[in-house]
């Protein structure tokens, strides 16, 4: 069986130990290396009429330019390197999603960068990094 | 630098020459140049006819016989689908591939803020004076069969949408008159298009009146009410209240600037949650009173003491003030609705049911009691009191919340403005294209009648707010009536599909 890992990506400058950190291992291993970025959405959030009738022009938009502007330089500079990369863009709560998709994948192992927010922040809102660690399916790596 | 000065130097000028005209009464001039218009708009839509001595419009006759022929052609969707639409708000049935475009719940939320508003707060208080308590229980009724006309106009609002070249979505009666009726052959189509047509200037009308002169007109009389009401510093200044309102409106659906309604769109549910809570303190707090309240209500409906048009005016007032409240059947929620995103029409007509429920059985009925037990409602109060009845009845429980209530009336007012400009804007441009400069005439006029709705006395306000509003459920619910199979069929096709369990239900519960 291939093995299949996923590096969360949050912006196009971040994130840089991670991939490095991931490209590594999914050589090392021969495993497919999945570049993910989530869209912070919710379904319960409120709008306005005009939200709701640009909506799906905006989520066309939002979808193009994380493709381009983050995930797609990535996984171009991963497959020149001769690695099995894909790029995945979904919208949705970050943690939650990363691990849904994770497990739709097949993958063995989430890597991502740890973030540079607040102890404060943290504390009220969490962090991505502890919300997957306590509700992963699978392993997860935290790159310093 | 200097531009800002002239600008701002602009800005005095205009306002100081608009207070010297506030010194002749720019507001009762205003008032007078648009009553006779406003009440002759009003005397047309409520053409009406005697039923025991009182007089009966027949539009409000039409709204009633269309939400109980639609309640049992669908038999009874407003129960029987009532779980169901619950489980579609939730999200049980959320496509995660969908991920990011309008869900359901949503939809219902956004077309819910355009709706919980002043109807809720001031024309309970209006229906409940003049109508005494037994009102609340023809309206609770109206609520309930109000569902059957959200649900039919709701699911025909996605299934003829028109998704745009830019990637938006639009929808609305506008679109399943003039689509939907073309279906069935070409007479049908022109009567269609006719129909269109007059929906949209009625909705235009509509955006005017009740979706913003009547919300300007309350959100002031509330805000010099409780700012000292008639010594009050703003009690003449209805002109400059819709100055300010009108530009921060203004921003909003010219200036593009988006911020604002976007903070407005969040703050508005919790103002709501705010108010129900309220409610029901005051109910908690004087509990053994509701079981007499409840008497009252279902006392008063049937037998009407001292009412005048005894049963039928009571039953009257309470069917007007819901069908204004929660809109059903009017046709302004199929274009709040119309952009979720589903691939089965119906799934939106489901959630619709929630909206007269929340609007007029949970909210309406809250007012209602809050009310009756504080003992506010006098049947020989000035029936344009309005939003201050209201807060009277909760500030004789709770002292200072009538600031709490000003500040929601203020914000409802303001956000059920931006959506119906929204509506408006959306049939303006059906009947005369969209271009920027429609676009904008539109706009300006819509700006134009916040500040004509500040500054206009009560009486001729709320009828034209309800003539226009009314009206549009002439060619809304006469179009519904020859699409009512396309509803049936759709309802049919899912509900088989739902009963034997072909749905996927993405969340475990």
């Amino acid at each position: 069986m291939s093995a299949a890992l996923m590096v969360a990506v949050d912006c196009s400058e971040c994130g840089g130990r991670a991939i490095e950190y991931a490209a590594r291992h999914a050589r090392e291993s021969g495993a497919r290396l999945y570049v993910t970025h989530i869209i912070e959405w919710s379904q319960y959030s409120f709008s306005t009429v005009q939200e709701n009738a640009e909506r799906h022009k905006r989520r066309e938009e939002e979808l193009h330019r994380a493709h381009s502007e983050i995930i797609d330089p990535i996984v171009d500079r991963l497959k020149a390197e001769g690695l099995d990369a894909e790029g995945l863009v979904r919208h949705g709560h970050v943690a939650d999603t990363l691990n849904t998709l994770a497990k739709s994948k097949g993958v063995s192992n989430i890597i991502l960068g740890r973030q540079g927010t607040s102890k404060l922040k943290s504390h009220v809102f969490g962090s991505v990094g502890s919300r997957l660690v306590q509700s992963a399916d699978c392993a997860v790596t935290v790159v310093p | 630098m200097s531009k800002s000065r002239v600008g701002v130097t602009t800005l005095i000028g205009l306002l100081a020459s608009f207070s010297a005209f506030a010194e002749v009464g720019i507001d009762e001039k205003i008032n007078l140049a648009v009553k006779p218009f406003a009440d002759a708009v009003a005397n047309t839509v409520f053409f009406s006819f005697p039923v025991a001595g009182v007089q009966i419009p027949f539009v409000l006759v039409w709204l009633i016989v269309a939400a109980i022929i639609f309640t049992f052609y669908f038999r009874f969707i407003n129960l029987r689908a009532f779980r169901h639409g619950f489980e579609l708000v939730r999200g049980d049935y959320y496509d995660p591939e969908a991920a990011g475009e309008v869900t359901h719940f949503q939809a219902l939320a956004t077309a819910l803020s355009g709706t919980v508003g002043l109807g809720n707060i001031a024309g309970v208080a209006v229906a409940v004076s003049l109508g005494g308590p037994g009102a609340t229980f023809w309206m609770i009724l109206a609520g309930f069969l109000g569902m059957s006309s959200k649900f039919t106009e709701c699911t025909l609002g996605v299934k003829y949408r028109d998704e745009l070249p830019d990637g938006t979505v639009s929808g609305g009666p506008m679109y399943y008159l003039t689509k939907g009726l073309a279906e069935k052959g070409a007479n049908f189509a022109k009567l269609g298009k006719v129909l269109a047509v007059l929906f949209a200037i009625f909705c235009v009308g509509g955006s005017f009146g009740g979706g913003n002169m009547f919300q300007a007109n309350q959100s002031f009389a509330q805000l010099v009410n409780v700012t000292g009401a008639d010594t009050s510093w703003l009690a003449d200044k209805g002109w400059l209240y819709g100055l300010v309102v009108a530009a921060l409106v203004g921003m909003v659906i010219m200036g593009g600037i988006k911020g604002i309604a976007r903070v407005t769109s969040k703050i508005v549910p919790f103002m709501a949650v705010i108010y129900v809570l309220a409610g029901l303190t005051i109910i908690l707090m004087n509990l053994p009173q509701v079981p007499g309240a409840f008497g009252q209500i279902i006392d008063g409906a049937f037998t009407a003491e001292g009412i005048s048009g005894g049963v039928i005016g009571v039953l009257f007032q309470g069917f007007k003030r819901a069908a204004f409240s929660n809109e059903a059947g009017v046709g302004s929620a199929a274009i709040a609705h119309s952009a979720v995103q589903t691939s089965r029409p119906v799934t939106e007509g489901f959630v619709a049911l929630y909206e007269p429920f929340v609007d007029t059985i949970v909210v309406c009925t809250i007012t209602a009691l809050v009310i009756i037990i504080t003992g506010t409602w006098d049947p020989s109060v000035d029936p344009s009191a309005g939003v201050q009845l209201t807060s009277d009845a909760f500030e004789s429980a709770i002292s200072w919340f009538p600031w709490v209530l000003t500040l929601a009336v203020v914000l409802f007012a303001f956000s059920t403005m931006i959506s119906w400009s929204y509506y408006g804007l959306k049939s303006w441009t059906f009947l005369f294209g969209e271009n920027k400069i429609t676009d904008a005439t539109y706009k300006v006029l819509f700006l134009f009648f916040v500040v004509v709705g500040s500054s206009m006395q009560l009486g001729s306000v709320i009828d034209f707010s309800d003539a226009m509003i009314f009206a549009m459920a002439f060619p809304n619910l006469l179009g519904c009536y020859f699409l009512l199979p396309v509803v049936k069929k759709e309802l049919n096709e899912y509900w088989d599909d739902y009963k034997s369990g072909r749905l996927v239900k993405t969340r475990l519960s």
